[in-house]
């Protein structure tokens, strides 16, 4: 206890000085997404830019805060001024910001989205409250509380925000009171399943043996998805202490995270992390002072999506291929060389310092109930505000595609839930609520929580060959039902969407979907299928057109339509006319312009340049050759 | 290759067999590939078969068994940039380049990878070059910016 308020101290004081700051603090978000949109450079501009004034101030690099839409965000914190953030920072307008802000007091309340202080600073500077923001609004950030304002390397900033505090009242409360609070909490996984978290871990106590691991999975594999890399890139000691957490409960001595070798900038945080951790005391004998030894190593994935389950994991972590094997006995039981294993996702490590710093009533205050607490998402697509968003299970699907998104430029189509396993849901689902058992009773699943939202110019039948073709490709090929299964499904939708579809095809799909369902070995298997069966279940209108019709109507699956130019929307502002690399777009500037069928490869170029909704697509008037008919007379 | 350069991935006490993966992975981020060198050096160390090991490897998409360009492109090919036209990127690669995923140009200048998703599905659709990621990347873009790499 003593040793934790001396470190405690040190951080207080160290974060006191940086919020009675004597001199500018440059806060920059430079996440993976953030590196993606260029904050790199900004980075440099800023330091070449401070270097030129010759001002001094500190560089901050922060995680991801959310509103991905807005990377790269940059924040300046004047002394004596709440911290400001500019949005869309490129290198120009970084200096630009820099030099109105350092040189002439001037906050550019235009460029500004958004400051971190009291409400009264609104009408001071005439900027708004940046957590007022309408993606921002709605959201409640427990798991994210520090992403985006402490620096993720700096172990004394987490400290200084109530740090390691959950770890300690699990010290001191002992392991059955800390999985008595989490049981109170009623926190589910947060991997997708939604097991009881309380259950795994009582499970895992009670089994006898000299060694015990915890493990944290952070093989986010599921496209589309990013919550558990913002987090640990964010705020990696939050994921560390909840490891701790879970390590002391049910009496493990090693821990390891697995994390995605896609996740370069995750990896190396941890690593740094857990180094502050040791030189703290915090990993290592006799942790903190108290009878508790415990360790973290982390193991990096090699590139498979099935390790994200977890006997397949297991056998990753063991130097084997990752194939999952047949449940019981659970990990719980006999994980990592046959020892008890508690595996839980990055998230739910992420939410339990919460719930030890604040109790699991605490805990209870937030979603629905029998769907306790928050929950992240990564919120992509075609939405407007596109980032990862936290949220009170329960939230309707509107809500967090129009409030907090946005809505969509063209009219809405489907959000997928749950990732390449989840499922397509329709205009008539956004009512629906987001917790565990809705969203299975509407055919797909929470899934770790990547949402992708379509819209009109997304083709379904091509989405499920998409998810299927991802399933197949990742598939270990350990059981008949996954392997053939894919396979056939695959080699249907391609038959569909190349324009030879038949109408048996639909009950092919839906009989090898269903048969996967109920006999593939592991879960990723059983819900492979989900993409397919949702969208036959809401879509199925689009599937009969591309069998019946032979027309794409979203104006993707090339041979089902034509590019066609409507000429009173066409401008002629010739953008179409630069990016065409056959020359089939012909037509004088400000003048209606043409498009030459026959020239066309449907590179879909065009259709992405036009501002003005001109090009679409209509179904195809050129005679169609059937290939394989072709083949069957040679 | 000289097993000398080899044996200095061994040197931190790595000996059981879960520490297989890591070690192909460091002798991959040190020599680009999986040379046969490593496979019989780690068959040696680890006291397991080298089809054992080629049997772990080639089950992870990570590992590659041939050198590879001087310069690595991935294109993201997750939900997110499908959805917001990472096939488009892909077709532009190979249509210039003339190869698929997996392949490198003759002149060795790029290796060329499809990867399911570099978690930056909000500034899709993305591409990585050498490490570093591009966002809200276009055909246009991407001819300009390939040519920047020699």
């Amino acid at each position: 206890m003593n040793e934790y308020k001396e470190i405690r101290e040190k951080a207080l004081n160290q974060w006191e000085e940086l919020a009675n700051n004597s001199i500018p603090i440059i806060y920059l978000g430079t996440a993976s997404c953030g590196r993606a949109a260029g904050a790199m450079n900004v980075l440099k501009t800023i330091e070449e830019t401070l270097e030129k004034f010759r001002q001094k101030a500190h560089i901050i690099q922060v995680g991801c805060i959310g509103p991905c839409y807005l990377e790269p965000l940059m924040d300046i914190q004047l002394p004596g001024k709440p911290r400001i953030s500019y949005a869309n920072v490129t290198t120009q307008k970084a200096e630009k910001i820099l030099q109105a802000c350092l040189k002439e007091n001037d906050l550019l309340p235009k460029l500004a989205v958004g400051h971190f202080g009291e409400e009264s600073f609104n009408s001071q500077s005439g900027i708004q409250r940046f957590f007022d923001l309408p993606m921002l609004k709605p959201q409640v950030r427990v798991i994210l509380r520090n992403c985006g304002l402490i620096d993720p390397e700096n172990i004394d900033h987490y400290l200084a925000l109530d740090g390691y505090q959950g770890f300690i009242n699990a010290l001191e409360s002992g392991p059955e009171k800390v999985i008595h609070e989490v049981k109170e909490s009623g926190l589910r996984g947060r991997g997708g399943a939604g097991f009881s978290t309380y259950k795994k871990w009582e499970i895992c106590r009670l089994v006898e043996s000299d060694e015990k691991y915890v493990v944290c999975n952070a093989d986010e594999g599921d496209p589309g998805a990013f919550m558990n890399r913002s987090l640990i890139e964010g705020d990696p000691h939050a994921v560390l202490e909840g490891l701790l957490i879970a390590a002391f409960a049910v009496n493990a001595t090693q821990g390891y995270i697995y994390v995605r070798a896609e996740y370069p900038l995750a990896v190396q945080r941890l690593k740094k992390a857990i180094s502050q951790m040791h030189q703290k005391g915090l990993l290592g004998k006799n942790i903190l002072g108290y009878n508790f030894n415990f360790d973290i190593r982390v193991m990096e994935g090699a590139g498979a999506f099935v390790c994200g389950e977890e006997t397949a994991l297991i056998a990753s972590i063991e130097g084997e291929r990752g194939i999952p094997r047949p449940r019981p006995p659970y990990p719980a039981e006999s994980g990592i060389n046959g020892k008890p294993t508690l595996i839980n996702n990055t998230e739910t490590f992420g939410i339990l310092p919460n719930i030890l710093r604040n109790g699991g009533n605490w805990f209870q205050q937030y979603g629905s109930h029998g769907n306790t607490g928050t929950k992240t998402f990564s919120l992509v697509g075609k939405v407007r505000h596109t980032g990862l968003i936290e949220v009170p299970l329960g939230m309707t699907l509107r809500q967090i595609v129009y409030d907090i998104g946005g809505g969509t430029e063209k009219p809405f189509k489907a959000v997928q839930t749950g990732g390449p396993l989840g499922g397509c849901l329709s205009v008539a689902h956004l009512d629906t609520p987001v917790d565990y058992e809705s969203m299975r009773s509407s055919g797909s699943i929470m899934g770790s929580g990547g949402l992708i939202v379509m819209d009109e110019s997304t083709c379904l039948v091509d989405l499920a060959k998409f998810f299927l073709k991802f399933f197949r490709r990742e598939s270990c090929g350990n059981c008949n039902s996954c392997r053939i299964g894919t396979r056939i499904m695959v080699d249907t939708l391609e038959k569909i969407t190349r324009g030879d579809g038949e109408p048996r095809d639909l009950a092919i799909l839906k009989s090898v979907a269903e048969a996967m369902q109920k006999t593939a070995l592991c879960g990723g298997g059983q819900t492979a299928p989900n993409p397919i069966l949702t969208t036959l279940r809401y879509f199925l209108s689009e599937y009969e057109t591309h069998i019946h019709e032979k027309y794409c109507p979203a104006a993707i699956c090339s041979r089902l339509f034509d590019y066609q130019i409507i000429t009173d929307k066409c401008t002629g502002c010739g953008r179409c006319v630069k990016v065409c690399s056959t020359g089939a777009i012909q037509g004088q500037l400000k003048e209606p312009h043409t498009l030459d069928i026959s020239r066309c490869i449907k590179c879909r170029l065009c259709y992405e340049t036009c501002r003005f909704d001109a090009i679409i697509g209509v179904p195809t008037k050129q005679p169609y050759f059937n290939e394989s008919l072709i083949e069957l007379t040679l | 290759m000289e097993t000398d350069t080899i044996g200095l991935i061994c040197l931190d006490e790595q000996t059981e067999a879960g520490d297989l993966i890591p070690m192909l992975q460091q002798h991959q981020k040190e020599h680009g590939y999986i040379s046969e060198e490593c496979v019989r050096y780690i068959s040696e160390k680890l006291k397991i078969s080298e089809n054992h090991i080629y049997g772990v490897a080639s089950f992870y998409s990570q590992f590659r068994f041939v050198q590879p360009g001087r310069h690595s492109v991935r294109v993201c090919l997750g939900t997110a940039c499908h959805v917001q036209g990472g096939t488009l990127l892909a077709n532009e690669i190979s249509d210039t380049f003339g190869i698929q995923s997996g392949e490198s140009t003759k002149d060795n200048r790029f290796d060329y990878e499809e990867v399911s998703c570099l978690g930056c599905c909000a500034q899709a659709s993305v591409v990585e070059i050498d490490g570093k990621i591009f966002g809200k990347m276009t055909p246009d873009k991407l001819r300009k910016n390939l040519k920047t790499y020699e």
